[in-house]
C-alpha cells in the first residue's frame, strides 16, 4: 500500500490539479458566460440595437441611486443574472419523458466539450524558479502524442447528448431536431477529420504542444513570415493549407451546430429543436456546452493553423527589443510564459467573434443542401486534398 | 394559359457558390457593427432609444390612440349623458356604464342623465378608439397615455374619479347644453 501512495509523484499531481481548476473553472466556464453576452452585444450593434446595458453591481437593490457598471461598459454582469435566473427557475421534467436518458442528456453534452480541453496547450511552459519550483511547468493539462484524435473521439460523443435529449423527450420536435443532428454530426465529422491530414503531414507529429512549438520557431502554418516558414515549400504549401482551412471551419461550424448549420435546433421551425422540453438549469447545460464545443473548436483551429500559443512575430520581437518573445524549451521567462496564454485566449476570442458574426450574417442552409455540401463537396475536396498535399511534400519537400 | 417563362438571372460561378455573397454580406453586417460600436462608445444619438430614459412622447402623433378618458367641458360638467353606445360598441366588452338621473334641482338638469359608474377594464381595452368615435357627445377621448400598469387587477380597472383626472377639460367642442349659446 505505501509502495502504491509512494508512486504517485505528488507535486505532478497539484499541478495538474491546479492547471484543470484554472483552465476549466476559472477560464473556459467565464469564457463560456462571456461569449454569451459578447454574443448578445455583437448581435445587437449588427442590427443597430444595444443589447444587455443595464445589469451592474445592483446597489439600486439596497437603497442607493444608481447601479454601477464596471469599466463603464453596461451590462457586464449580465451572465451572472442569466445565470441566477437558470439556478431559480423550475426544473421541470414532463411526465412522458424517458428520466433516466433524459438527465443523462445535458451532462452528455456538457461533459465532453469541457474534456477536450485537457489536451489543449493554452500556453508555452511556466518558469516557477522564483517560488522554488526548478522543472517549468508546461501549460498543458496532459502532454498527449494524440492531440487532436483525442480531441475528435471525445467531441463527437456530444452528439450523444443532442440524440439522447431529441430521443427521450417523447416529443416530435425533439425528436426531429435530435435526428437532424446525428445525421449532420456524422456526416461532418469525416471532412473535420479528413481536412486536418494535411496539417498533419506536415507537421508529421500528433502532440499539439509540439505543433504550436514548430509554429513558434517557424511562423504560423497561415501566415509563414518567420524561421523556416520563409522557405519555398511553406508557401507552396499554402495553397492545400487554405482549402483545408476552409473545410476545417466550415465543419466545425457544423460540428458544433452554430449558424448558418443549426439545423438540430431551428427556432423557426423545430420550436427549439432538440432541448424543447427542457427547462432550467438542464437547458443551460445544453446552451453552455454548445459555446464550450465552440470554444474549444476555436481553440484547436487557432492550435493547427495560428501558431497556438505562439505570439506573432514572437522571433523577430525578440531580436527587436531584446526581450524573449519566443519559447525557448526550457528557458522561457516567466513573463513570456504568461504572455503566450494571453495570446492564445485573445486568439480563440477572435475566433469567437468570427463565429458570431457569421451567425448574425448568413441564413440557415436547407437540410437537403447541407448534407449535400457534406458529402458532395467536402468529402471530396478534403480527399483530394490530402493527395495534392503529400505530391507537393514529395516535390519540395520540407527541411 | 400562356406560359410565361421566367428568366432567371445569370449567375458567376462565384456566386453560385456563394462566395462573393458571403463576403459581402459580412461586409454589411461588419459595417453596422462598427458604426453602430462607434455610436456606443461615443455615446452619440443611436437608433434605439433606450425606453424609461427616452421617451418617444414629444413625437407622439395627434391622431396617437393612448388610454380612453372621459372629458368635462368649460362648466366643469361632465359630457357624459350614459347613452352607453360606447359600452355596446366597445369590442372586447371593457366598458361598464351604469346609468343615473340628474336630480331635478341641479343646474343641469335638463341634461337628465350622467353616469353613475363608468368603469373601463384597461386589461380589456384594445385602444381601437370605437367609443371615440361613437360618442354622440365628445365626452369621450382615447389620450396619449400609453404606460398603462398595475400590480393588481383592481388597479388596471379605471373608475369615473381616475377617468376624468386623465381626461381632464376639453373646452369648444360642442356647446348643445351651453345656456348662453
Amino acid at each position: 500500500m505505501a509502495d502504491f501512495f509512494a508512486s504517485f509523484n505528488i507535486a505532478f499531481l497539484i499541478a495538474s490539479a491546479a492547471k484543470i481548476i484554472f483552465l476549466t473553472f476559472l477560464v473556459i466556464l467565464p469564457m463560456v458566460a462571456y461569449s454569451v453576452y459578447a454574443e448578445r452585444r455583437f448581435s445587437a450593434i449588427i442590427q443597430d440595437r444595444v443589447g444587455p446595458n443595464r445589469v451592474g453591481i445592483p446597489l439600486t437593490l439596497f437603497g442607493f441611486k444608481k447601479d454601477i457598471q464596471i469599466l463603464g461598459i453596461g451590462g457586464l454582469l449580465q451572465p451572472m443574472a442569466d445565470g441566477l435566473k437558470f439556478i431559480l427557475k423550475e426544473d421541470f421534467t414532463p411526465g412522458h419523458v424517458n428520466k433516466f436518458y433524459y438527465w443523462l442528456a445535458p451532462c452528455l453534452t456538457m461533459v465532453p466539450a469541457l474534456l477536450t480541453c485537457a489536451v489543449m496547450p493554452f500556453g508555452s511552459e511556466l518558469d516557477l524558479s522564483w517560488f522554488g519550483i526548478a522543472q517549468p511547468i508546461k501549460s498543458v493539462i496532459a502532454d498527449l502524442n494524440v492531440g487532436p484524435l483525442y480531441m475528435f473521439a471525445i467531441s463527437s460523443l456530444g452528439v450523444y447528448g443532442i440524440v439522447l435529449a431529441g430521443w427521450s423527450s417523447n416529443s416530435k420536435y425533439p425528436f426531429l431536431g435530435g435526428v437532424r443532428s446525428s445525421s449532420q454530426m456524422i456526416s461532418y465529422e469525416i471532412s473535420l477529420g479528413l481536412s486536418i491530414i494535411p496539417v498533419l503531414m506536415i507537421f508529421g507529429e500528433l502532440n499539439l504542444s509540439k505543433m504550436s512549438a514548430y509554429q513558434d520557431a517557424n511562423g504560423w502554418l497561415l501566415l509563414p513570415f518567420w524561421g523556416e516558414g520563409l522557405s519555398l515549400s511553406r508557401w507552396v504549401l499554402l495553397i492545400p493549407l487554405g482549402i483545408s482551412f476552409v473545410v476545417f471551419t466550415i465543419s466545425m461550424f457544423a460540428e458544433t451546430n452554430r449558424t448558418p448549420f443549426d439545423l438540430a435546433e431551428c427556432e423557426t421551425e423545430l420550436v427549439a429543436g432538440y432541448h424543447t422540453e427542457y427547462s432550467s438549469m438542464k437547458f443551460a447545460l445544453f446552451f453552455l456546452g454548445e459555446y464550450a464545443a465552440m470554444i474549444i473548436g476555436s481553440g484547436l483551429a487557432v492550435t493547427l493553423f495560428f501558431g497556438g500559443w505562439s505570439i506573432p512575430f514572437g522571433p523577430l520581437l525578440s531580436q527587436l527589443t531584446g526581450l524573449q518573445f519566443h519559447f525557448v524549451p526550457g528557458h522561457t521567462p516567466l513573463y513570456t510564459g504568461l504572455l503566450h496564454i494571453a495570446t492564445f485566449f485573445a486568439k480563440v476570442f477572435g475566433c469567437i467573434l468570427f463565429f458570431i458574426w457569421v451567425r448574425w450574417t448568413l441564413p440557415r442552409f436547407r437540410f437537403d443542401q447541407l448534407m449535400a455540401l457534406g458529402w458532395k463537396v467536402f468529402f471530396e475536396l478534403a480527399l483530394v486534398n490530402v493527395i495534392l498535399t503529400a505530391v507537393i511534400l514529395i516535390w519540395c519537400p520540407l527541411k | 394559359m400562356a406560359t410565361i417563362t421566367v428568366q432567371r438571372p445569370k449567375l458567376a460561378w462565384h456566386e453560385k457558390w456563394f462566395i462573393s455573397p458571403f463576403i459581402k454580406g459580412m461586409k454589411l453586417t461588419l459595417g453596422h457593427a462598427i458604426k453602430n460600436l462607434f455610436l456606443l462608445i461615443g455615446r452619440k444619438e443611436k437608433t434605439t432609444m433606450e425606453y424609461p430614459e427616452q421617451k418617444w412622447d414629444l413625437n407622439l402623433p395627434d391622431y396617437y390612440r393612448g388610454a380612453p378618458a372621459l372629458v368635462t367641458d368649460e362648466h366643469d360638467r361632465e359630457r357624459c349623458v350614459s347613452c352607453q353606445l360606447c359600452e355596446f360598441i366597445c369590442p372586447p366588452k371593457a366598458i361598464k356604464i351604469i346609468p343615473s338621473e340628474i336630480p331635478s334641482d341641479d343646474p343641469w338638469a335638463k341634461v337628465e342623465k350622467r353616469p353613475k359608474v363608468f368603469e373601463i377594464d384597461m386589461i380589456r381595452c384594445i385602444y381601437c378608439g370605437m367609443c371615440e368615435e361613437v360618442c354622440p357627445e365628445q365626452a369621450i377621448y382615447l389620450r396619449k397615455d400609453y404606460a398603462i400598469t398595475g400590480t393588481s387587477r383592481a388597479e388596471m380597472l379605471h373608475d369615473k374619479k381616475r377617468l376624468y383626472e386623465i381626461g381632464g377639460k376639453r373646452v369648444g367642442l360642442v356647446n348643445k347644453w351651453n345656456e348662453l349659446k
